[in-house]
């Protein structure tokens, strides 16, 4: 039997919390403003008064803090689940998710492990000044010790932060913070997909658009539009940015010869270039054409007012469809 | 030369070697009333062993035996005297200097050797020592400290009624460190939580080639009072202050008080690291005048004026000169990590691309047939 709920993706990831501090009483929440507020974006909204002061808390606004004490409660057997208000603010935390959160483990030998996940919205499109809308997932996947992960549906959203937050290892949970609002099924009492599987949300057989998070809906747009011109568009949402399911992605380009990745991210250094990079390595000789990135232009997030040119949408998707039909 | 001479000090042993508790530190003053003569011993036994392995490590690292070595020569008294005012279920979170504490929480010394070797990263046991691992970027083991002191108190470990069950966490720090903003945010969390944390910063007064005056314009002993820490300065070259007023408040931490700042004031006599040159910014006029200050002199002073004979002090150096020889031994005889260490513990779980480069790098090494 299957439990199937219609909610948007922040209260599929509220629901998703909710589950995890009902079965762990070790698991915690704080950050900034996530009590009774519920946080900015009202993700965590309810749990405070659900859970009480000791399990959801509002923190200092200091985000070093926040990772740096995340660990020590970790170290101490508890599961924190901390928020970073919006993706700009993570970087006074980098240095205690880099040089410690990712490397504890290793640095202990396995006598510590790191069960903390940092959750973060991301990325643009919903009008912000700056630093409410950047996209820095390829900082932490470059960084040995983390997973990096990202749900782009409702169903993903519940099910990705409970296992985010079972994993022993620490997770960056980037949530698509313009898709907050997008309905969808989330079946509670589905198997769900493996946290870093990759997922073929639409079959096809000319080229393979690979992409993740906020850019999953426009991948899909793009892929209608191509049907109806006649193009075949095979559509994975990698889900993971570290470790990416490479498997998955090639088995599509064996099928197809072409690849499209597609991210919000400034594209040099990216988790698109990795994955054409890769690509190139690993299916090489099934390739018809050079992979394309399409991703954010390489300047600072830009003024709201020009971020629509900033993003990329179906249509400069579907521009370098051709470019790689071509071939 | 000294560090302004006019801001209160907690000592009790002179340099003389006479104890004096004054009226307005009996607080403190009781806890030297528990020490026997046994304790006098061991403190100063400890201090000889740290200031013996010091030297031993230093002269390993100049034999290419170590790739580097941190020397904590003149801080053996504010070291052996906190770690000794650290409870049995407290737990240490220490900055790279700290082979004192290390010493007194019964730490295999050889594990840190090993570290400076570079064999591994550390890799001690620090749930079942009490003793974490050193941190190397300063400040950040501060903030652990706080979040664990934190979960103690979620834990319901504090002031339970039973002193056995309670516990308490010290985080030590340098005066470099503290100009660091997580030793801020960590003063900040743990006062807002109330956390059962002693920070204790050992002020040797050079951050490399820096002075103090380079990283505060108060005493750091003040450092925590806006966030709402208070603070105690020590003659950290006393071992006795270092261990009744750490013990103090470890006791009161542990009975709910929150937080509270240690600042022992002490001299690092060596080198930052073997890979330092003092001479080329501090005078050695300085130097001298606080090894006329050394700790270890100080308590020797102390025990040969209640009585303890020559014997004890040839005990010493017998047994410095034994321990020498087993970590000579057991520094020629570490061998190096497997290969397979550098992809271990990673992550806890699976992850493909860990094993595909382990796989790659052992078929690569193979590939040479053993001739390499």
């Amino acid at each position: 039997m299957n439990n199937i709920v219609e909610m948007p993706i922040a209260k599929a990831i509220n629901a998703g919390l909710r589950e995890a501090l009902k079965n762990d009483p070790k698991t915690l929440i704080f950050g900034e403003d996530v009590a009774e507020l519920g946080g900015v974006f009202r993700v965590t909204e309810g749990l405070h008064k659900e859970f009480g002061q000791q399990r959801v808390f509002n923190s200092p606004i200091a985000e070093s803090g926040i990772v740096g004490t995340a660990i020590g409660l970790a170290m101490r057997g508890y599961r924190p689940v901390v928020e970073i208000q919006f993706d700009g603010f993570i970087f006074p935390a980098f240095d205690q998710i880099t040089t410690q959160l990712a490397k504890l483990q290793n640095r202990s030998e396995g006598f510590l492990t790191m069960p903390v996940v940092i959750r973060v919205p991301y990325g643009g499109g919903i009008g912000a000044v700056e630093h409410h809308s950047e996209s820095p997932e390829a900082y932490f996947a470059h960084t040995p010790g983390l997973r990096v992960v990202s749900p782009s549906n409702s169903n993903d959203a519940y099910w990705m932060i409970q296992q985010a937050i079972e994993s022993t290892d620490p997770v960056l949970f980037f949530e698509p913070k313009r898709r907050y609002w997008q309905k969808g099924p989330v079946n509670l009492d589905g198997a769900p997909a493996h946290l870093h599987a990759a997922a073929v949300l639409r079959a096809g057989t000319h080229v393979t658009i690979a992409t993740y998070g906020p850019m999953v809906p426009v991948a899909l747009q793009a892929a209608e539009i191509a049907a109806a011109e006649g193009n075949s568009i095979e559509v994975i949402d990698i889900r993971s940015m570290s470790p990416i399911d490479f498997a998955t992605i090639v088995e599509s380009v064996k099928k197809t010869g072409r690849l499209v990745v597609a991210a919000e991210a400034s594209t040099f250094v990216s988790v698109s270039s990795e994955i054409a990079a890769r690509v190139a390595e690993l299916a090489f000789y099934h390739l018809e054409a050079p992979v394309i990135r399409v991703g954010g232009f390489d300047v600072p997030y830009p003024a709201a007012k020009l971020e629509e040119l900033f993003l990329p949408d179906a249509d400069r998707i579907l521009e370098a469809v051709d470019r790689v039909l071509a071939y | 030369m000294t560090i302004d001479a006019e801001s209160p000090l907690v000592q009790f042993l002179s340099p003389d070697g006479e104890v004096r508790v004054p009226a307005n530190l009996a607080q403190y003053g009781e806890y030297l009333r528990e020490l026997t003569e046994q304790d006098y011993l061991k403190f100063y036994r400890d201090m000889a062993r740290c200031r013996r392995f010091d030297n031993e490590a230093n002269a390993l690292q100049r034999q290419g035996q170590l790739g580097l070595w941190i020397p904590a020569i003149g801080q053996e008294a504010a070291q052996i005297g906190s770690g000794y005012g650290v409870g049995a279920n407290d737990h240490i979170f220490p900055s790279y200097r700290e082979h004192g504490v290390a010493i007194t929480h019964d730490i295999d010394l050889i594990s840190i050797l090993k570290m400076l070797r570079g064999v591994n990263h550390g890799g001690w046991n620090p749930d079942e020592t009490r003793f974490h691992l050193y941190a190397i970027v300063l400040g950040t083991q501060v903030l652990h400290a706080t979040g664990y002191a934190m979960g103690v108190k979620f834990d319901g470990k504090v002031a339970t009624g039973n002193k056995a069950d309670d516990l308490a966490v010290i985080s030590y720090f340098g005066d470099g460190a503290t100009a660091e903003g997580d030793v801020s945010e960590a003063f900040l969390f743990a006062a807002i939580n109330q956390s059962p944390i002693v920070f204790f910063c050992q002020n040797n007064q050079w951050a490399i080639s820096s002075r103090t005056d380079a990283q505060t314009k108060v005493p750091l002993y003040q450092r925590g009072e806006g966030f709402g820490v208070p603070g105690t300065r020590i003659d950290g070259n006393d071992v006795l202050a270092a261990y009744a007023v750490t013990k103090k408040h470890m006791d009161d931490a542990r009975e709910g008080a929150g937080p509270h700042l240690i600042e022992a004031l002490t001299y690092r006599i060596g080198a930052h690291t073997t890979s330092d040159d003092p001479t080329k910014y501090r005078d050695e006029a300085e130097v001298e005048y606080w090894k006329a200050r050394d700790p270890l002199d100080r308590l020797e002073k102390f025990l040969r004026r209640n009585g303890i004979g020559q014997d004890f002090f040839d005990d010493v150096a017998h047994a410095g000169e034994e321990m020498s020889r087993e970590i000579r031994e057991a520094t020629f005889a570490l061998q190096n990590p497997p290969v397979e260490n550098m992809f271990k513990h990673v992550y806890s779980q699976q992850h493909p691309l860990i094993d595909e480069q382990m796989a790659w790098l052992e078929n690569y090494e193979a590939s040479f047939g053993g001739d390499e």
